[in-house]
């Protein structure tokens, strides 16, 4: 990069404007993009350092004087052994990967239907399902509260999973629908042809070429189930024994007014190293995700 | 420690739902093969959607219609409330202030995440590591909202003037003689320095939507105008953003929504104190704060009636962009 940087500019001539005089404008092209990759880099970057300094130098210092101090794994020993940031990983995983395995079982199947069988209504519900995706979350928090609170879910893990099953159902039947939708009419005559019934047909055609697409679902869920405060505040309730990392994050913000700081910092990361393995190791999925939220 | 029971319980829960699903299609599949073929015809479809109509209906369906009934019931939902919950609405100062700040989401947060995703997605395209800034520019997309508020608490951390400051902004500023700012107490920068996170987490996403619609065009008119002589910004001002413009619509239309929806940002970093209240946060109060269903539901009527038009402009935009 630096090598592209100081490629020396070729002199300017007062010839008329051909492609090739775009070759100036590369510097302004990189300097922009260096500075936003560093406004978007930076604050991670800091919040890494910072998360090995000690509690004094991070309320008396910045991080970028780091060097001059001491670094230390105190804060990820604290945050984990006695700020219950342990149990709180366990819950995020215990509330996410049973949510995300249901939505995308029970999504594939009612994609399959809607893609791959022909029947009167099938239009109305794959368009109720799309307006469905597009509905804020908020407008059904009150009734299923007041419905948790009768039925003494608020609080259990299950109904948080019922929860997230009911809200993400909508994205992960819409992205499989389109994917089960184009596949070639052939493999399934084929299939007719020797008699499979629909359910093998399901699972010995349909599901094994799917692996992409099922991926992009379920990492997107996952991140997604993973990342929420909302649904978790609202139907996990105030017990620190049952909270996921993000409400562990969020009671510890305001439960610090300049005191634990250091906490914080070795908490946040706590909260986001799964999702950025996801995201380096599976960039891919994750992305085409995005792009089918985009393509409503 | 997390209880045994619990662990247990997600296994099975995790290991029961799929089971559940292929004994469910199992007896499906026998009642299709005595079923007379008409009626197979009819009901099978219906039995393999139902595992997912019923969590729908229960989640999605019936409390959006609940919802709108509760607006018109009072604070524990027992009496007939009229309109009252639609006066709070329209006469608390609260919700106007909050209204007010969410309309500054919607426009900055929308303009701040389409500026920065086609400018990302333009310059990337022309250089030998695209692939490395744009993960950098993505990468916030998937962390979750608070560990974006803490990053930034931390980056906008403010000590008086005259000791050293630990905030990476407020040392800038001050290494350049300027004075520090309390960016989230301010009320003339709170607003923005919350929104400015919501774009430092958002833009990711208008960038791969944007990048992606970027590479589908056919390059030739771009090269025929810069061989008529147009410079890069003409050429991109009037030949590649007219063919950007429906993914630009989808990708306004879907942070358009976000910005209504905003709320763990200002939860974690400010929970709507100095002026920053917005829609999501105040209903989030009403419901568990004054407990108050009435309004917690009107709010949420609110929000819904002003993300459907975007919603509606944004189901058009995808039709013409023909995906």
């Amino acid at each position: 990069m630096t090598q592209l940087l100081t490629r020396p500019a070729p002199p300017v001539t007062a010839a008329p404007a051909v492609p090739k005089r775009a070759r100036p404008r590369r510097l302004p092209t990189h300097l922009t993009l260096l500075l936003v990759c560093g406004v978007w880099t930076v604050p991670v970057l800091g919040l890494l350092v910072s998360s090995f300094r000690p509690a004094y130098e991070i309320s008396t210092t910045g991080w970028w004087r780091a060097g001059e101090g001491r670094l230390t794994t105190d804060n990820y020993r604290d945050v984990l052994a006695t700020g219950g940031f342990g149990t709180a990983l366990a819950n995020s995983l215990l509330i996410t990967v049973p949510a995300v395995v249901a939505m995308v079982a029970i999504g594939s199947v009612a994609a399959f239907a809607l893609a791959r069988m022909s029947f009167a209504g099938r239009r109305a519900v794959t368009v109720a399902m799309i307006a469905l995706l597009a509905l804020p979350v908020q407008m059904t928090l009150v009734p299923v509260l007041r419905l948790y609170n009768a039925a003494g879910l608020t609080g259990t893990f299950a109904g948080i999973w019922l929860v997230h099953l009911g809200f993400g159902l909508p994205f992960a039947i819409y992205l499989l629908r389109t994917f089960f939708a184009g596949l070639p009419e052939e493999v399934f005559e084929a299939a007719a042809l020797d008699g499979a019934s629909t359910l093998t047909t399901f699972l010995r055609v349909a599901v094994p070429v799917s692996g992409p697409a099922i991926a992009s679902v379920a990492i997107f869920q996952f991140i997604w189930v993973w990342n929420d405060l909302l649904i978790a505040l609202i139907f996990l309730g105030g017990d620190p024994g049952v909270a996921p990392l993000t409400v562990a994050v969020s009671n510890l913000v305001s439960a610090t007014t300049g005191q634990g700081w250091q906490l914080l910092t070795a908490a946040a990361f706590v909260a986001m190293a799964v999702p950025m393995v996801i995201f380096f190791a599976l960039q891919r999925y994750f992305v085409r995700g995005l792009l089918a939220g985009s393509g409503k | 420690m997390v209880p045994t029971t619990r662990v247990l319980a997600a296994l099975a829960f995790t290991v029961a739902v799929p089971a559940f699903l292929l004994g469910w299609l199992w007896v499906v599949g026998r009642l299709e093969a005595v079923l007379p073929h008409r009626l197979q015809r009819r009901l099978v479809p219906w039995l393999w959607l139902a595992p997912a109509l019923v969590p729908v209906g229960v989640f999605l369906a019936w409390p959006l219609a609940n919802t709108v009934w509760l607006s018109l019931r009072d604070a524990g939902s027992g009496a007939w409330a009229g309109l009252d919950n639609y006066r709070y609405l329209v006469t608390s100062t609260e919700v106007h202030t909050a209204l007010r700040n969410n309309l500054l989401w919607l426009v900055l947060l929308t303009g701040g995440c389409l500026v920065t995703g086609l400018l990302v997605a333009v310059l990337t395209d022309k250089v030998r590591y695209e692939a490395v800034a744009k993960a950098a520019v993505v990468l916030p997309t998937a962390i979750p909202f608070v560990a974006g508020a803490v990053i930034w608490r931390f980056m906008y951390q403010y000590r008086p003037p005259g000791l050293p400051q630990t905030g990476t902004l407020n040392a800038v500023l001050t290494a350049a003689g300027a004075a520090p700012l309390a960016w989230l107490v301010d009320t003339r920068t709170n607003n923005a320095a919350l929104i400015g996170v919501g774009v430092w987490m958002t833009a990711g996403f208008a960038t791969v939507i944007l990048s992606a619609a970027l590479k589908a065009l056919p390059p030739d008119l771009h090269e025929a105008a810069r061989i008529d002589g147009a410079g890069p910004w003409q050429a991109f001002r009037h030949v590649t953003l007219p063919q950007l413009r429906p993914a630009v619509v989808v990708t306004a239309t879907l942070v358009a929504v976000s910005a209504f929806k905003a709320f763990d940002i200002v939860y974690v970093m400010t929970n709507g104190n100095y002026r920053t209240d917005v829609i999501a946060n105040l209903m989030y109060r009403q419901l568990f704060v004054a407990q108050d269903y009435g309004r917690a539901s009107a709010i949420a009527v609110l929000l819904t009636l002003l993300a459907a038009p975007i919603l509606v402009l944004n189901a058009r935009a995808t039709g013409r962009a023909g995906r």
